[in-house]
Order: structure tokens, then sequence, then C-alpha cells
């Protein structure tokens, strides 16, 4: 994930904002992103500052030492859009953890059943927070992004879930593959 | 008190020389939404017609609130039907020549409301359930979503014990079937129906409380936690 271009986007959409506005708003909008740590962020922030892409607009003091307030660039609104233009690389291979998982459960595992009861945990694990998701969803109140945010999840999960099925389904060529 | 609505012991039902439900076992509590789900043609919308009486298993006993199903007549179990039980299908299944509300009423009337009373409880349905400015519309009039609604309106206008739905939203685009599931789950809690959900869409089956998950014709997981922490 580019931290950089998050961090445009918010300030795009923002205006002017000092450094912990930027971080809140970051890991608002950005639900199910971990969220930015200060000194990622205030490393980034200086990074865009020599690249050009932000400047300070002013500083401001809350009872406390001066706070930097950024505004976006000409430059760093062009960066911004040209990497929106730019399409993300489909993933040319899994690097999941669950992916891991799954394989070495059918390799692993003495036969089917077994094989199938670590995944059903799995798929127990996925179906709750999946449930969880749902809840947010449809409790009312929530707002486009957190919607977009669950729905993305959701469809992940549920992307895995359909994956593992499958994979399931092919565990007999599966393993007379590994026993080759 | 138990507080199980629905109990199937041992079924077994057959189609021909196809065995397609196998020694199903299950429980159902009172207020709970299930989702039965499974690849196709592992005998989840089997099971949902066995429980509902609309098929007599060939072994086992199904229960409903202590009764045997499968010792009552055909005309006994239609009479649940009609008014313990709501059934939601996959295509609605609305009478295409009458209009939503008329689709409504039409168990009412079955159980001899008054038209004028049916139609009146069937429009503060269908009001809740954001459709009733199409009330005077035939179903062809409608979109899908909107059709899906009518059906649950019809489906639930008995205000029945347990719902059954099959596929609810199997034919719906995912905005169109969020929404009548969102309706659904709202509904159903509101009057502590129990609902049995049968799907193959996991986010469907995530609106329910529990997965029965089913696989050539067995149960297996019905997603309750033993007294020794198994999932069974």
């Amino acid at each position: 994930m580019s931290t950089t271009h998050a961090l445009l986007g918010v300030l795009a959409a923002r205006g002017i904002s000092h450094g912990y506005e930027l971080k809140r708003e970051h890991d608002r909008r950005l639900l199910g992103v971990k969220p930015l740590a200060f000194g990622q962020m205030y490393t980034t922030l200086a990074r865009m500052l020599r690249d050009g892409y932000i400047a300070e607009a002013e500083h401001q003091r809350v009872g406390g030492p001066d706070r930097v307030a950024y505004r976006l660039t000409p430059g760093g609104h062009t960066e911004l859009v040209n990497w929106l233009s730019q399409a993300v690389p489909p993933a040319a291979y899994v690097s999941a953890q669950l992916f891991v998982k799954v394989i070495v459960a059918l390799i692993a595992t003495p036969d089917e059943a077994t094989a199938r009861s670590f995944l059903a945990t799995q798929r127990a694990a996925h179906l709750e927070r999946m449930r969880e998701l749902t809840k947010t969803k449809t409790a009312g109140g929530a707002s486009v992004t957190e919607l977009a945010v669950a729905d993305y999840l959701l469809n992940h999960l549920d992307a895995d879930l359909r994956w593992m099925a499958t994979t399931l389904d092919r565990i007999s060529q599966l393993r007379s593959e590994v026993a080759a | 008190m138990s507080d199980v609505v629905i109990e199937a012991k041992n079924i077994e039902k057959w189609y021909g020389p196809t065995l397609a439900l196998k020694d199903v076992s299950l429980v159902v509590d009172r207020g709970e939404i299930v989702a039965v789900t499974g690849p196709s043609g592992c005998g989840k919308s089997t099971l949902l017609h066995c429980l509902s009486g609309i098929l007599r298993p060939d072994q086992g006993s199904v229960h409903f609130q202590q009764r045997d199903l499968t010792v009552q007549s055909e005309a006994a179990r239609s009479r649940l039907r009609r008014t313990a039980f709501g059934v939601l299908f996959q295509f609605g299944q609305i009478v295409p020549e009458l209009t939503a509300v008329e689709n409504v009423t039409l168990p009412l009337q079955l159980g001899g409301s008054r038209y004028r009373d049916a139609a009146v409880r069937a429009q503060r349905l269908l009001d809740r359930l954001g459709v009733g400015d199409l009330a005077g519309k035939r179903p062809g009039e409608m979109s899908g979503g909107q059709q899906q609604r009518v059906a649950l309106a019809r489906a639930l206008v008995t205000e029945p014990e347990v719902l059954f739905a099959d596929e609810p939203t199997g034919a719906l685009d995912s905005l169109a079937g969020e929404q009548v599931m969102v309706e659904l789950v709202r509904l159903a809690r509101e009057h502590g129906t129990t609902v049995l959900v049968v799907t193959h869409n996991v986010q469907v089956a995530a609106y329910a409380d529990r997965e029965i998950a089913m696989r050539d014709g067995r149960v297996e997981s019905a997603g309750r936690v033993t007294v020794t922490g198994e999932v069974r």
C-alpha cells in the first residue's frame, strides 16, 4: 500500500491539514487498513515535502508546540492523478498465509477428513468475521465509506471461502499429485 | 423448558435409487436464523422441503413444536404450512395475474380472512418493506428485487412461526439481494420468527446466527459448539 498516495488523497479531500488530522482521517477513511503509525506518517510527510508533493501552509499553536499544517501542491495533485490513473497489477501469485495453510493442510494431513476438519475451523472463523461485517452493514447509520469497506472485506472473505471449497473438491486430485 | 422449534431425527429421503438425505439430524431453536449451505445437489433444498412438510422423509422424524410431521396427513401438513410456516423461493412465485396487494392477501384469505381486513394487513407489510407504492402493480411491472419483497411480504403476512427461504436472493443482483436479506432479518428479529434459509452464497449465510453445512446428503457441520468445544 502506498502511504504517500493515501496521504495525498486524504489531503486532497480535506484541504489544509496538520499531521494529526491526516492520520485520523487516514485511519477513518481506510478502515480495515493497518492504522498509520505516527513515526511512519512523519517520515512519509518529510519525503513528500522533499519531493514537492506538499508544502507547509501554516504553523498552528494550540497550547503546545507548533503544529505544521500542510497543503497539496500542483505537483502533488499531478502525482495523485497519475497514481489513480494506473491500474493496480492483478496479483500474479497469492502470498497470503491462508493459501499456504490450506495447501499444507491438503498435503500434510493423513486423510481427507482431517484436512476438511482443519479447513472447517478456518471456514468458521471466516464466517464469524463475515457475520460481524454484515451486522456493521445492517445496523443502520453506516457511512458510504464504511459500507464500501465492509463490502470489500466481505467479498474477499467470500472469495477465500469459495476458493477453499473448490480446493477441497479437488482434494483427491491434489493428493494423487502429491503422492506421485 | 425446551425452546426447540424444529427437530429432525435421522431422516432419509430417496429419489428413486438416489439417496438425497442420509441420516440427517438437527435442532433449531425458537427465533434462530439458520443458514443451510452446501454445493449444488448436496440435499439442502430437499432438507428444507422435509422440514417444512412439503416432502415426507422415507425414514426418521421431523418434529415441529413436538408434533411429528411425518405421521400427519397431507391435509394437516398443508394446514400447518398455511398457518405456522411461511415459504419464500428463489423466484418469488407470486401470481403474475394478481397485483402485489392481492398476492399478499392470498394466504390470509385461504385462512378465512375477509379481503378488506387482509388488504389492510398486506398494505401495512408492503409499506414496511418499502414497496407500498407498488400495491396496485402486477409482478410484470416490478423489478426482480421488488417482486421478491412482495413475495417476502406474502410469506410473512400470516406471522408464521417459521420462515423457510430457498435461495431467496439467488435471482437478484447483490444490492437487491442485500435489501431483501436486510428486511427479512429485520422483520424476523422483530417478530421472533425462526428462519431457515437455504443458500450456496456465503454472504447470505453471514446474515444467519448459525450455519448448517451440508455435503453429499449429510450434515457436515451444524455450527453448534458441544460441551467439549468441538464445533458440530
